[in-house]
């Protein structure tokens, strides 16, 4: 009776568009609601999506391989006699329309909109994606010269890939069809008050309309910083280089770092830190049995955690025309990927032993590396924790991860001569360095904060109590 | 006996009931309904409907009494009250007929007869014809409610009567007294008094309608006393014991002697003799304990309308039903919003509401604006000569979310929906005011009491 669009999901904050790994049901198989239907690569991780509603599956517009723009139409889900003809027909190009290479006269009217840009989109020289026009729409942007001016094209709900660079287009959440933010009119009030961008929101309403409800959660820290921007790269393959194109994983990071860099005013403060109480700790904690084994980078996660709670203006971010200060630390933990890197988070470390810590960091990590993580644990970090401890790193500074308000950056722990009262001996220090958003916070706190993330470790103790 | 396989059944025929039951077929599923009494439960025979051509009949009394006012004059006129309950029993009888024509239409079959659970997808029916077993995927309980009463009073439907004997006597008693000032116990005093039927009006809590905003209740209280209606409030019946005309009521220390009680202290759910303890369905405070698909604590499992929980509502059973049938069709509904069912009570002034009291938005902690605006300024309602009653809409200050919508006045049951729809659609308070309302109607007074909030009404 009802036909179900199957869309590509949102998955994460900063997911622009999704590629297809592979369908787990084919065409005509049964779905319930529940069921996993595909494997989907965003620019995160690897992520299962699941199927709302029930029926079968009656077409796969965007196969294995491709990707797609995240609302866009990717299959279609119906009861076996339902005619699911308008709803395919209003699919993005791409997927339904390519093939048919015969480029239309520009300036001629054109029964068809959605074969014509279809083809537009064949035509096209550059990456662009096609325009979506919706079946049954008038025949405006069919009219255009479309080849001649690829720029002038609409905001497109759906992403066709070239052959060369995969070049996601630019489509926030709640931009509907037309660039029209789809939210509920309290929705925006409460938005324009607490500084809540709605295009980086994905609706929970009716055909994913934004609410209240998703305001105030995107609110409570799922928000993003990044803006909307189009990342249009030319696709040029010649024979003196290679043009290797870009990961999902990769183009979010190239996407996102100079919104970081750029707009956000960095600082940094630096600090040794003597840890050989800390080692010698977690050396007997790591030989009783039974306990999980625990790593300088998870007292270094405790210790943030115990010193966030304490200084609040650090476990902040810039929200519009106010800093929302968060009571809870979420901390964001980079891992390293062969292609890239990924920030999984792990929530509520201030209410967590040091053992529950190492456990489920250990968890996240390992997930993080298989690409197996949930969508939620891909959002949310109040503050993150860089650490490159494991390549012999003295110290480095990192960019921050918006709109989170600093990031600490660890080093690794060396053996070096120390002088103390006793005279010169060996001790183990490690260098952290916090970058801070000079928005939201001054030198001093940042100081201040490292003084006590050093406290933590250096009487190491105080992580256990 | 023989055992009939269905992929749904429903038990009870109620609003919540008879729903499911044409959602279920409507999504192709084969369905069977069992009913002890007729089809469409309380609400179409004992409850909403009857009730309400009784009003009907009461707001006609009321109009004849006043048609002097429209220059109308009459040499007196006699208002049948077995006539008005005679016409309140076709009206009911013509909705029932219509659930069962909507079951026929939908090929849903009615096993008249009391059904109960052997085990959770096995229903047992002791019919007239003799016991039938009906085997089914899934099950839906919708067995309603009935009124109680208060400890040590038992209700005969003679001297101390219920919504259901108040319905169904021809005859109307010299004297009443009404125990429970909530909507059953205000409508009946309408029509009571509409009759000439000396009503008291009896509430423990401190106001009538109660769980209405206080300003509503005010208004009503002025209105009711000006109709001749004795109010009293913070009243605590310590015995009801037959004697004088009928029963002797101790209001402690004081006695009121009247012909009958009508007993309207609410309602329970009927949860027992439905084999719920046998296969181990969890209760909660008097209710059976759902999911938000409706679903009991046990699979396949479930449950709607008045014995889901509060609030015990018609159209609220009704919304669980579409939900139920849905989850087990494999859809995935949206859950029934419980912060937005609208309440109605059908006195005159008619009382609607949606969302929070002034009291309960403030308890709260919201910043709140509040707009008003009486009907006395509504010109529809003054050329309808039906001018008591207001407006009150309750938003937030900083967002102009609207928090709650109260109103007493002429068709407030019916002007209430705009406010409805448009908290579904997350409205503040401007889309209401940029939205035209026509002129001259009664929700004219909704767009008023709307800029009122905002400080901006224009006719007043």
């Amino acid at each position: 009776m009802a036909v179900t669009k199957v869309v590509m999901p949102k998955l994460s904050d900063a997911m622009e568009s999704g590629k297809i790994i592979k369908w787990l049901k084919k065409e005509g198989d049964k779905i319930q609601g529940g069921d996993i239907l595909a494997e989907v690569e965003t620019d995160k991780a690897d992520v299962e999506m699941e199927a709302f509603g029930a029926g079968v599956l009656r077409k796969i517009l965007v196969p294995a391989g491709e990707s797609a723009a995240i609302g866009a139409l990717i299959g279609v889900i119906a009861e076996p006699g339902d005619d699911i003809a308008a709803v395919v027909a209003s699919a993005p190009t791409g997927a339904a329309g390519a093939g048919s290479g015969a480029q239309k006269t520009p300036l001629r009217p054109e029964p068809t909109p959605a074969a014509t840009a279809g083809a537009a989109s064949a035509a096209a020289p550059s990456s662009r994606p096609a325009p979506v026009v919706p079946a049954g729409a008038s025949v405006a942007p069919a009219a255009r010269p479309v080849p001649a001016a690829p720029a002038a094209a609409p905001v497109a709900a759906a992403a066709r890939p070239a052959a060369v660079v995969s070049a996601p287009a630019a489509v926030p959440a709640g931009l509907g069809q037309g660039g029209r933010v789809k939210a509920s009119p309290l929705a925006k009030k409460i938005a324009a008050q607490t500084g809540v961008d709605l295009r980086l929101i994905q609706g929970s309403g009716p055909g994913g309309r934004i609410i209240r409800r998703d305001v105030e959660a995107a609110g409570s820290g799922a928000a993003s910083g990044a803006a909307a921007v189009a990342a249009a790269i030319p696709a040029v393959a010649g024979a003196e280089f290679e043009d290797v194109p870009l990961s999902q994983m990769r183009a979010a990071i190239a996407r996102r770092m100079p919104l970081s860099k750029a707009p956000v005013p960095h600082f940094y403060v630096s600090s040794e830190v003597a840890m050989d109480h800390a080692w010698e700790l977690r050396e007997q904690l790591n030989a009783l049995e039974g306990q999980p084994k625990i790593s300088v980078n998870d007292c270094v996660i405790r210790a943030c955690a115990l010193a966030l709670l304490k200084h609040p203006g650090v476990n902040a971010s810039l929200q519009g025309d106010a800093i929302r200060v968060y009571h809870r630390a979420h901390l964001g933990i980079a891992v390293a990927l062969d292609e890239g890197l990924i920030t999984p988070v792990l929530r509520d470390c201030h209410a967590k032993p040091l053992a529950q810590i190492a456990a489920e960091a250990r968890d996240l990590v390992e997930r993080a590396r298989n690409r197996k993580l949930r969508a939620q644990e891909l959002s949310g970090a109040t503050f993150s924790i860089s650490n490159l401890g494991m390549f012999d790193v003295t110290e480095f500074s990192a960019i921050i991860n918006p709109p989170e308000g600093a990031i600490l950056a660890v080093g690794s722990v060396r053996r070096v001569p120390v002088v103390d009262d006793a005279g010169l001996g060996v001790g183990r220090r490690m260098m952290l360095t916090i970058s801070c958003d000079h928005r939201v916070m001054d030198g001093a706190m940042g100081a201040r904060f490292l003084q006590d993330v050093k406290r933590l470790l250096e009487e190491p103790l105080r992580l256990l109590v | 006996m023989a055992t009939h396989k269905y992929d749904v059944v429903v038990v009870g025929t109620g609003p919540g009931g008879y729903v499911a039951a044409i959602r279920c077929a409507q999504l192709g599923l084969s369905v069977a309904t069992v009913e002890d009494d007729r089809p469409g439960g309380v609400c179409l025979n004992w409850g909403c409907i009857p009730t309400k051509a009784l009003l009907r009949n009461a707001e006609v009394v009321n109009l004849m009494g006043r048609a002097a006012d429209f220059g109308i004059r009459l040499t007196g006129f006699e208002a049948s009250y077995p006539e008005a309950v005679q016409r309140s029993r076709r009206v009911a009888d013509r909705m029932a007929k219509g659930v069962e024509f909507l079951f026929r239409k939908n090929k849903i079959t009615l096993f008249p007869g009391r059904g109960s659970l052997k085990s959770k997808n096995l229903v047992e029916v002791k019919g007239p014809g003799g016991t039938e077993t009906l085997e089914a995927r899934a099950v839906i309980l919708g067995t309603g409610s009935e009124p109680k009463s208060l400890p040590g009073v038992t209700i005969d439907e003679k001297i101390v009567i219920s919504s259901n004997g108040a319905v169904r006597n021809e005859r109307h008693p010299k004297s009443i007294a009404i125990i429970g000032a909530g909507a059953v116990g205000v409508e009946f005093a309408d029509v009571f008094a509409s009759y000439g039927v000396q009503v008291t009006l009896l509430e423990a809590l401190p106001r009538i309608v109660p769980i209405e905003d206080e300003d509503v209740s005010k208004e009503l209280t002025r209105t009711f006393t000006r109709h001749g209606i004795t109010v009293k409030t913070g009243a605590k019946v310590a015995s009801v014991k037959p004697g004088g005309p009928g029963a002797v009521l101790d209001l402690g220390g004081e006695k009121l002697e009247v012909e009958q009680v009508l007993m309207a202290v609410g309602r329970a759910a009927k949860v027992t003799g439905l084999g719920l303890e046998g296969i181990g369905v969890q209760l909660e405070r008097g209710f059976v304990k759902v999911s938000p698909t409706m679903e009991t604590s046990v699979k396949g499992l479930y449950a709607i309308g008045d014995m889901a929980g509060a609030p015990l509502l018609a159209h609220k059973a009704m919304a669980e039903g579409v939900v139920a049938a849905e989850a087990i069709a494999g859809k995935s509904p949206r859950p029934v919003d419980y912060g937005n069912v609208p309440s109605c009570t059908y006195c005159h002034p008619q009382i609607a509401s949606i969302g929070s009291t002034e009291a309960r938005a403030r308890e709260a902690g919201r910043d709140v604006s509040i707009g008003r605006f009486p009907f006395t300024a509504n010109g529809k309602a003054v050329a309808l000569g039906d001018t008591e009653g207001f407006i009150k809409v309750i938003a937030d200050k900083a967002t102009g979310e609207i928090l709650g919508v109260h109103i007493i006045g002429p068709e407030a049951t019916e002007i209430i929906h705009e406010f409805a729809v448009g908290r579904t659609l997350e409205a503040t308070l401007e889309e209401i005011i940029h939205t035209i309302h026509a002129h001259p109607t009664l929700s004219e007074a909704a767009l008023e009491a709307t800029l009122a909030a905002l400080g901006q009404a224009i006719h007043i």
